[in-house]
């Protein structure tokens, strides 16, 4: 009844193609992120803020990218936490050794940076598909930390390869405290997901999903595989390469390249798999399970079992909640392989023939 | 209708989470204290064995003493995972928890010392950091929230060298002398390159370095890399699976374990009981002496565990890391202690705690009066110096246990203070800091 396009006629092409056709979608978005910057920092304490919101959105965006790259090109990719830590490393550089380049330059340079080492590592998926380019994309991940420890220069000599992250100043107004720093990242990622979204309904994406779905059949109609592929990992690895500046920036303030490791790239990979494999909605999902259902858990468990009066030592609740989130994972993926995106889809479905379902 | 047991169990999740952060406050009146520990993951078991003796302290505090000054501890333990991620949430967590702040935190990784650095000193936290962490942080007037107690990996390294040249009958006949340096290929390894390749110009020793790839269990190559280069000594910089396997290693390439020297993170029982009989003879670095020899295990053993019944695990007392965790509380409870002597006697805040670390001064009559007797060499910090002592100690692996293998030694601390001092002052330059000490 509320939720239902009947009767929003579309009078000019404009109207047709905007990203959000139906009326309720947008009122919906523009409501949400008018809560998220407006409410949120009103309400939010730091704790939320630096603990729970931002690396949300930085998860968020990394798991975007991925899943341009996995999701709507059909690429396997283990390689992102690596293509984090290019951006991050570039930014670094990009801002220490350029004087007064302006900090989003910086991020937009690091992000090109991730996505010149993306198409690099991304020649192998010409020849080979499926797991070996899994196998082929690792060999990124280990190969770019390796680096960064082993050639000092990125670190700017650091003794131990770790980089500080320096100051981030947008036209004299310092992002120092949580809240500031939470809009920075919202406004990145908003505008970045944004794009996402109008990206993947362009001819590019449809070339993307096109080669996805059958790539001798997009090659008969004319899609050039080779351009598209690459395209795919350039894309894909800036909107990572973008993710690993925020988290060095705005989430940890200094990163060194072994936090960078594969245990990262699966915890991105499991983020869209969750969230559902080729929907940009999906990635903010599987980043808000991933990320917040662990710390849910453990407050829950650590404060449930004092309040119980039971005197559990820290592992023990530490175990359960690998054990407790571990089967949550696996009864998400039962009740729905496609993952949480296909859940809000069938949720509109329903909502659009409520309350006369037939 | 599954999606709407999704959404109701999402929306209960939501609720409980902001309900269970707010709805927590601490004892009024205690002294609380955040630790942000790891019992699970592969570090696991050195976390354990650190945070057990931590916490069996603070209950000893409570127990026999009633607190300090009257003051009672509590506690709070947030598992890491030894996760940066995970660990800057549980910082935030527990910087919340009380009026006083966490005290002081001991971040217990190297990972997460990084992470949390520039967050301290806007939320007014100390961070001390045992044997790990940012080496130049020594330096107090830019690092004034970071306290690197006892030595660092500079005076690690170089202590080490002092060690192999007193074996030699001297520092000067390590001229010629061929040493290997084996490290884990990551962060932690290459700290040492500097200040050891520094030393190697200075004192006439040749220096081949050799990594050994993260995890470390497959060693074959490096030690035969190692018998080719017949060296005079090698030095394990290793952490975790990697110290045992490069003992047995030795053993099946012959070399001597006796010229093998390790640093602290590489000598613990985690380490030579996993080698087995390979590592006897085995030499490591320590920051603080192993065993229950000493009366402050003896009076944990007996009220904490004994009367008290709330000791974590009877197995790890008097082990190196145990004995370490016992070590970094009784800095904390002491740096708290110095605080109320300013500030009175009631709960102190970080910023407090801060003025007591920097001022703490543990000389041998008050380590004799607490219990720890040689345990620990005397600490004396101050705004310059961070660290307070510099100072390792040498053990060996007798096939059972650690024996002293040296008194307490200073390693080249000229090079290594003027090595800080530059890193020191490159940071400030970085971040635009001004260096001068704090004050109160």
């Amino acid at each position: 009844m509320l939720y239902r396009e009947a009767g929003q006629f579309k009078t000019s092409y404009a109207a047709d193609q905007q990203l959000f056709p139906i009326l309720q979608d947008r009122i919906g978005v523009i409501s949400l992120l008018a809560v998220a910057a407006v409410g949120v920092p009103l309400i939010a304490s730091d704790y939320w803020l630096t603990a729970i919101l931002i690396p949300f959105l930085v998860f968020a965006l990394a798991a975007l990218g991925l899943n341009i790259l996995t999701g709507y090109a059909g690429q396997l990719s283990l390689g992102t936490a690596a293509f984090m830590a290019v951006g991050a490393f570039a930014t670094y550089n990009f801002h220490l050794r350029v004087p007064g380049l302006p900090i989003l330059v910086s991020f937009a340079l690091g992000g090109v940076s991730a996505a010149a080492v993306g198409v690099l590592f991304g020649l192998p998926s010409l020849r080979i598909k499926g797991f070996y380019l899994a196998v082929a994309t690792l060999a990124a991940q280990f190969f770019i930390p390796w680096l960064l420890v082993k050639v000092s220069w990125f670190s700017n000599n650091s003794s131990s390869g770790v980089i500080t992250a320096q100051p981030v100043e947008i036209l004299g107004f310092v992002f120092d405290s949580p809240v500031r720093k939470y809009l920075l990242v919202l406004v990145v990622v908003s505008v970045m997901a944004l794009a996402a979204k109008n990206l993947v309904r362009s001819s590019v994406g449809r070339a993307w999903m096109a080669v996805r779905d059958m790539d001798v059949a997009a090659e008969v109609i004319g899609i050039r595989i080779m351009r598209t592929k690459l395209v795919a990992f350039a894309v894909s690895s800036f909107y990572c390469g973008v993710a690993g500046a925020l988290y060095a920036y705005a989430y940890l303030g200094s990163v060194e390249p072994d936090g960078f490791n594969l245990d990262l790239s699966f915890r991105i990979l499991f983020m869209i798999i969750i969230g559902g494999v080729g929907s940009i909605m999906g990635s903010f999902l599987g980043a808000a399970f991933i990320t917040l259902l662990p710390i849910f858990l453990d407050i829950v468990l650590t404060d449930g079992a004092l309040w119980l009066g039971l005197n559990l030592p820290s592992g023990m609740t530490s175990m359960a909640q690998l054990v407790v989130f571990g089967a949550l994972i696996i009864f998400f993926l039962i009740v729905e392989p496609l993952g949480l995106a296909r859940l809000w889809q069938i949720g509109k479905e329903k909502l659009r023939l409520w309350p006369f379902p037939h | 209708m599954a999606w709407k047991k999704t959404v109701a169990a999402a929306v209960t999740a939501v609720a409980c989470l902001a309900g269970g952060t707010a709805a927590w406050a601490q004892q009024a009146g205690t002294q609380f204290i955040g630790i942000t520990g790891y019992r699970v993951g592969p570090y696991g078991a050195n976390g354990a064995a650190f945070f057990g003796g931590f916490i069996d302290y603070l209950q000893l505090i409570n127990l026999r003493d009633g607190g300090v000054n009257g003051v009672k501890l509590s506690w709070e333990e947030c598992e890491t995972e030894y996760n940066n991620a995970k660990g800057v949430e549980c910082y935030e967590r527990l910087k919340t928890k009380s009026a006083t702040g966490p005290t002081a935190i001991h971040p217990m990784s190297t990972g997460i010392t990084y992470a949390i650095i520039d967050k301290a000193p806007t939320d007014k936290i100390p961070l001390i950091t045992f044997g790990y962490g940012r080496t130049d942080a020594t330096d107090g007037r830019v690092f004034p929230w970071v306290f690197p107690i006892m030595s660092n990996y500079w005076d690690g390294a170089t202590g080490i060298i002092k060690f192999i040249g007193s074996k030699e009958g001297g520092d000067a006949n390590l001229k010629g002398k061929k040493i290997v340096l084996l490290y884990h290929d990551s962060a932690y390894g290459k700290e040492p390159h500097a200040v050891l390749e520094a030393e190697a110009t200075k004192l006439g020793f040749e220096l081949k370095m050799i990594p050994v790839p993260h995890p470390g269990n497959e060693q074959q190559s490096q030690w035969l890399q190692i018998r080719q280069y017949k060296p005079d000594w090698v030095i394990n910089w290793g952490w975790g699976v990697m110290s045992a396997t490069a003992l047995q290693t030795a053993q099946k390439v012959g070399f001597p374990r006796e010229k093998i020297v390790g640093n602290w993170w590489a000598g613990t029982e985690v380490d030579t009981e996993a080698a087995g009989p390979a590592a006897t003879g085995y030499y490591a670095a320590s920051l603080n002496l192993g065993g229950k020899g000493f009366p402050v295990v003896q009076d944990i053993e007996q009220i904490v565990y004994g009367k008290g019944k709330v000791g974590s695990n009877p197995k790890l007392i008097g082990t190196v890391l145990w004995n370490r965790g016992v070590a970094a509380a009784m800095m904390t409870v002491e740096a708290v202690r110095k605080a109320q002597e300013k500030y009175g006697k009631k709960p102190v805040t970080g910023e407090q705690v801060r003025w007591g670390l920097e001022n703490l001064n543990i000389d041998a009559g008050r380590l004799k009066a607490m219990g720890f007797n040689t345990m620990l060499p005397p600490i004396k910090v101050s705004c310059q110096d961070h660290g307070g002592s510099g100072q390792v100690r040498f053990q060996q692996w007798t096939g059972s246990e650690w024996k002293s293998a040296s008194d307490w030694m200073k390693g080249d601390s000229a090079l290594v203070r003027k090595m800080i001092e530059e890193s020191a002052a490159k940071y400030a330059a970085e971040k635009g800091i001004k260096p001068e000490c704090m004050g109160s």
